[in-house]
């Protein structure tokens, strides 16, 4: 009967050693072989607080790959929204944050908190609505007139209300419609954008979204596009270097290796290719074409 | 393919090691509080017992807290690598183990703890007559701890930071093809996590009915 616990540990224990083993067996030959030029980076992790929209998209993954086998750097992303990746820029937990939160980003840098920072791409934000559009705001002219109609018609509006860069445009773009949103019809839902154009289709509703986010759904979604590319709804992905004066824990080295890798002619051209095949049409453009 | 292996090889080693950590600590501290007297007796297994129903998201708040690089434990660098997740893992599945073994060892017969010890056993070979004895409610603890820590999201998103092809887990996996619009692949990684839990929980299972028919 001892016999079966001691069965049972031992082979917890081995499938415990074999996963531990597993992985290390499998790296450091590929790496040597395949890259013999490049020198491993003494501290190669970079954790880079981002936001969902460059992740959810798939961009993210094409883009740390590429740059893992030409510079042996290991970008950890983790995809939070704009608001938190900057709070963890802040208390030095990310060494690079890649976000959309242009006035947020601007306050950063004031702070001190940033070294650098740079435009690595744009795409628009868009209103999507249901299809019979009860606000009518499809065919006015500027968005902060469809804002207005939306809020005269109390129709429907869900908000993501958790600080992310859409949260943070949607608010300004109430804003400038001079609207203070509140009532039945405005929902704040906290949740991340996929979740948010699900309750939007489920409840009739419109919603401010990424370009990237709705593509990805749109074939689930009966939601149409409302907006045109309107100036006010560009959308700006920035990347910044923390400073290291006063997050001394950061991984400076990698995190401007990152930056530079990002901004050059071959990755914004990379950037600017991505999605094309997919759904025909860009979903992001890069800064330096 | 290799993506999807990748996300269960690092499921399984995460909440492997966690429950084995988790039982290390748990089986001897339950055995030990289950039929040792004192005074803070009931108090004690009362927390334990709370401790079961811990929000795996507070664990995960709270280890993440202590390991930010900003934080009391941040010259270790673990936060968003699968050494954090097992710390979060581990500390949600202790309670499980530790309370289902009191469960466990407090319906022995006292009788043959005073014989064994009547008969000269040292205290190894007593704790290993108690484990012999109870290996049935022991089995339990392992698929409570098991199934409380595979099936958990909130911490290990918390402090794994759901990394692709590091430590992203089955569970986080989900939330990732969700929030891509995936619902396809969500399902499939949720068939998957299911089939996983139910092989495990059958061998336990099936090595615990054993028990109780010999």
């Amino acid at each position: 009967m001892k016999k079966i616990l001691l069965t049972i540990l031992v082979l917890l224990g081995l499938m415990v050693v074999f996963f531990i083993k597993y992985p290390s067996n499998e790296e450091t030959p590929t790496r040597s072989k395949t890259l013999p030029a490049i020198t491993i980076p003494t501290n190669p992790d970079v954790i880079l607080a981002t936001t969902t929209s460059v992740q959810d998209t798939g961009l993210l993954d094409i883009l740390v790959a590429l740059f893992k086998k030409e510079t042996g750097y290991k970008v950890k992303a983790i995809a939070v929204g704009s608001g938190e990746a900057m709070a963890m820029g802040k208390r030095g937990d990310a060494d690079i944050m890649l976000v959309h939160s242009p006035k947020d980003e601007e306050v950063f840098m004031k702070e001190g908190f940033g070294k650098n920072r740079r435009l690595v791409m744009t795409n628009y934000f868009i209103l999507v609505g249901p299809p019979d559009d009860p606000a009518g705001c499809r065919l006015s002219n500027s968005t902060a007139e469809k804002f207005k109609e939306i809020a005269a018609t109390k129709s429907i509006f869900i908000s993501r209300g958790d600080n992310s860069g859409t949260h943070k445009r949607e608010l300004s773009l109430w804003q400038s419609s001079g609207i203070t949103p509140a009532g039945a019809w405005y929902l704040e839902s906290k949740s991340g954008m996929g979740i948010v154009l699900q309750i939007a289709n489920e409840k009739n509703g419109y919603t401010l979204t990424d370009k990237g986010t709705y593509l990805a759904f749109k074939q689930k979604l009966s939601l149409v596009e409302m907006s045109g590319k309107d100036d006010v709804l560009i959308n700006r992905y920035s990347i910044i270097v923390p400073n290291q004066e006063k997050l001394p824990k950061i991984n400076l080295a990698g995190a401007e290796a990152f930056a530079d890798f990002l901004t050059t002619p071959r990755t914004q051209k990379i950037i600017g290719e991505f999605g094309l095949d997919q759904y025909a049409e860009p979903l992001f453009y890069p800064i330096n074409p | 393919m290799t993506d999807l292996f990748v996300v269960i090889k690092t499921s399984l080693q995460v909440s492997g090691i966690s429950l084995l950590i988790s039982g290390i600590i748990g089986i001897p501290t339950g055995t030990i509080i289950g039929l040792s007297h004192f005074r803070w007796k009931k108090w004690l297994i009362a927390l334990v017992n709370t401790g079961m129903g811990l929000p795996p998201v507070l664990v995960g708040l709270v280890v993440a807290l202590l390991l930010w690089r900003s934080g009391p434990l941040g010259f270790l660098a673990l936060l968003y690598s699968k050494s954090a997740m097992v710390v979060a893992q581990s500390i949600i599945a202790l309670p499980l183990i530790t309370a289902f073994t009191i469960a466990g060892v407090q319906r022995l017969d006292p009788e043959l703890i005073r014989q064994t010890i009547a008969l000269g056993a040292t205290k190894w070979q007593l704790f290993r007559v108690i484990l012999n004895e109870t290996k049935t409610g022991i089995l339990v603890a392992l698929m409570a701890g098991f199934g409380g820590i595979i099936s958990e999201v909130g911490a290990v998103m918390m402090v794994g930071g759901n990394i692709k092809g590091e430590t992203m887990v089955l569970t986080t996996g989900i939330l990732t093809e969700t929030r891509m619009g995936h619902f396809e692949t969500a399902l499939y990684l949720g068939v998957v996590l299911l089939v996983i839990s139910f092989i495990i929980n059958l061998c336990l299972t099936l090595l615990q009915q054993k028990q109780i028919n010999a």
